[in-house]
């Protein structure tokens, strides 16, 4: 199968080691993968700031560079969520017939990461092998806006080796929220005091998620407190084959 | 005339109040561990529901269908009211609702009315204009009495005095009602509460009262309580008086089947509520003689006419949201300088005052949609802030450096070019930041993060470099 890669900006920038991952187990299952080089944000900071008019020409560009892809893949819920909710509220609100077309034609070809694997590839298993105790961040957009449900712990749970522990309060928000941690950062700071409390307790080595943004928040203060734990994106654990992640 | 809510026009923006109310660790400790309770009571006796989902979207249809009708709703309650022998007064407004009750107060001649809980007459802020009329209001629903003897203000929709403990009740109690000894156990609390109240209850001869639910077709008032002291205050003095918001209004006695399963489950998380009082119009020598609703709108038709944010009004005040969310339980309700705090808050207070000061409030919640997921109306609150948001910008309210730094992302992200060159700068402008692969600090605003995280340093290649030399690579 022919599958497009949507990086997202922020993993093109500060994360590439997340998108090398997603290539080289999409690969290892026989596929192949695109990157259109044109691609640049799907508008979603804009958009949750309150930026909607700003959001706008973000999604045309989406569309345009996504136009006739068979399967476009994104490592990142909330930018899947973005497009699954707010697109077509968009469309319509634009008012313009040839964008609510594209959008529709679009929306059930775009898959987050793991919905890829298991709904549309029916893939639980990817070989891979990661001998160390994990903990999963069910990220807010994973859990309540895409309902990825079990779907990532049933591909860690056959990574050989891997170990996966109980998350405390799991589905409480870590606090990133986009600008809403810059904006509330006492708040935001206070809400990832209470994380990072239940991720220490969990006694994993690794916190893992489906989305980077959380992880950037999660990790950022795991690294500050020197707290003996990091974070990973769950492609780099599902494209580990001997134990290692890959190069940064 | 004015159209204002409690005293948010005063309040400070969100962000103010919360740092300073994350730094109290009292407040902190107490908000964690009621809304710790009341959760996990409410996933409980929501587990054992198998229809819940069916009655979060009836309660949503019933409440969408209101909004659609409300003129002939409100219309129709009004005839049927005034049949059963009350007498309905419109209110556009605060000050409107406060003339007709202070109006009806003075006519008994009366010094001193009772109160059961209405929220609604603390957002026009009734309390202080019977004050000015010199009649004195007595809260008697527990929490808002802890509330009101300790000059304080409420802190939750459903359990205002929340934030406090039994130690601080105590001493409240100790200094207010003019006792020499009293414990801090729950009973001894209750029975203190009790004594002081029950003489009010004999005595006085006028009642306020909000409305759960107001019934058109029968002209009905709905009020669901635990104390049993809304039983007393509808049933024993000569005169009862009810603020309703016009929101409050569900076409038929049977749509009740429906909120009465929902609304104890989410509030509080009993099965039902232990007192359900419903009561139509006057009957002769039982219970008040003369009954009067006041119909409020202050700002609510405004909310009706955005179809975007209309669902705003469905709310039935479960405060199931707050108890959710994860803002409100690191700041508690006072963050939100309004009675309606909380994630509901959010929405309805910028929405009935006109934003104002009010306007950071569609910014406080991380959009983690865990209020929707349980609000048994099926408010989907995210997305009206989200609405909410976009007004503050396009009303040029948003702060000067966000609009420049928002403006400059968006030419960033407008071309795969515009990025590279945004890198290549942010490379250079990072090496002074950078030790062991990532900043620990840096300057103005942006420190908003690093005083408390580390930022990845951008790495030397993005993923766009790694690919482009891959497939050169790959064809070389």
């Amino acid at each position: 199968m022919q599958i497009s890669l949507f990086i997202t900006c922020y993993n093109d920038t500060l994360f590439p080691q997340t998108g090398k991952a997603v290539v080289s187990v999409l690969e290892k299952l026989g596929h192949s993968v695109e990157f259109r080089p044109a691609q640049t944000c799907c508008g979603q900071m804009h958009y949750n700031t309150g930026y909607q008019q700003e959001a706008l020409p973000m999604m045309e560009h989406f569309l345009e560079v996504y136009r006739g892809a068979e399967v476009v893949c994104i490592p990142s819920s909330s930018c899947v969520a973005m497009i699954r909710d707010h697109y077509p509220k968009m469309a319509a609100a634009s008012g313009d017939a040839s964008i609510k077309r594209a959008v529709k034609n679009l929306l059930p070809r775009v898959f987050e990461f793991t919905e890829l694997l298991v709904d549309h590839l029916g893939v639980t298993d990817v070989g891979a092998f990661f001998p160390h105790a994990v903990a999963l961040h069910p990220s807010c957009h994973s859990l309540r806006s895409l309902k990825l449900g079990d779907r990532p712990a049933k591909l860690l749970g056959n990574v050989r080796g891997l170990t996966l522990v109980d998350l405390p309060n799991s589905e409480e928000c870590c606090g990133f929220g986009g600008t809403f941690a810059i904006k509330n950062a006492d708040v935001s700071a206070a809400m990832l005091s209470d994380k990072i409390h239940s991720l220490l307790n969990s006694g994993a080595e690794i916190c893992a998620a489906v989305d980077n943004s959380c992880l950037m928040h999660i990790g950022g203060a795991l690294s500050r407190q020197r707290s003996g734990m990091r974070v990973l994106h769950l492609a780099e654990i599902l494209a580990s084959r001997d134990g290692l992640e890959a190069a940064k | 005339m004015s159209s204002y809510v409690g005293d948010a026009a005063d309040a400070p923006k969100f962000q103010t109040a919360a740092k300073n109310l994350v730094r109290n660790t009292q407040v902190r400790h107490n908000v964690k561990r009621a809304t710790d309770v009341i959760r996990n009571k409410r996933a409980k006796v929501v587990a054992e529901m198998p229809d819940w989902e069916q009655l979060r979207d009836s309660g949503h249809e019933i409440k969408q269908h209101v909004m659609r009708h409300l003129d002939f709703y409100l219309e129709q309650f009004e005839k049927n009211c005034t049949a059963a022998g009350g007498t309905v007064h419109w209110a556009r407004d605060a000050d409107e609702a406060n003339s007709i009750i202070v109006g009806l107060v003075k006519a008994q001649q009366a010094k001193e009315v009772i109160k059961v809980k209405t929220m609604t007459s603390d957002e026009i802020r009734l309390n202080v204009a019977l004050e000015k009329a010199g009649i004195t209001p007595y809260e008697t629903d527990l929490a808002d009495l802890i509330v009101q003897l300790g000059e304080d203000k409420p802190s939750h929709i459903v359990v205002p005095a929340l934030h406090r403990n039994r130690m601080e009740i105590r001493q409240i109690f100790l200094d207010k009602m003019n006792l020499t000894e009293l414990s801090d156990k729950p009973e001894d609390l209750a029975g203190a509460a009790r004594s002081y109240l029950r003489e009010k209850f004999l005595r006085v001869p006028v009642a306020i009262s909000g409305a759960n639910f107001a019934i058109a077709d029968t002209g009905s008032i709905c009020v669901v309580e635990s104390e049993g002291n809304g039983r007393m205050c509808i049933s024993l003095p000569r005169v009862l008086i009810s603020l309703v918001g016009i929101e409050k209004i569900i076409p038929t006695f049977q749509d009740l089947e429906v909120f009465l399963q929902t609304l104890p489950r989410s509030a509080t998380g009993e099965r039902m509520n232990p007192y359900n009082s419903i009561w139509t119009g006057v009957t002769p020598d039982d219970g008040p003689q003369e009954f009067h609703v006041v119909l409020l709108d202050n700002g609510r038709t405004k909310v009706l006419a955005d179809r975007e944010a209309r669902e705003t009004l469905d709310c039935i005040r479960c405060g199931a949201c707050l108890n959710a969310c994860p803002v409100y339980r690191q700041t508690g309700g006072h963050a939100y300088g309004s009675m309606y705090g909380g994630p509901i808050g959010a929405i309805l207070t910028p929405q009935l005052q006109s934003m104002q000061h009010s306007q950071t409030l569609p910014y406080a919640s991380s959009l983690c949609g865990a209020c929707y997921e349980v609000c048994p109306v099926k408010i989907n609150i995210p997305e009206i802030l989200v609405h909410l948001r976009g007004k503050v910008v396009e009303n040029g309210d948003a702060p000067f450096e966000e609009k420049m730094a928002m403006k400059a992302a968006a030419w960033v992200l407008e071309s795969p070019e515009h990025m590279d060159r945004a890198r290549k700068l942010g490379r250079i402008a990072q090496k002074p930041f950078v030790t062991n692969g990532v900043i620990k600090h840096l300057p103005f605003g942006l420190d908003a993060w690093t005083s408390v995280r580390d930022l990845p340093a951008m790495p030397a290649e993005s993923f766009r470099e790694w690919w482009v030399k891959r497939e050169k690579g790959s064809n070389g």
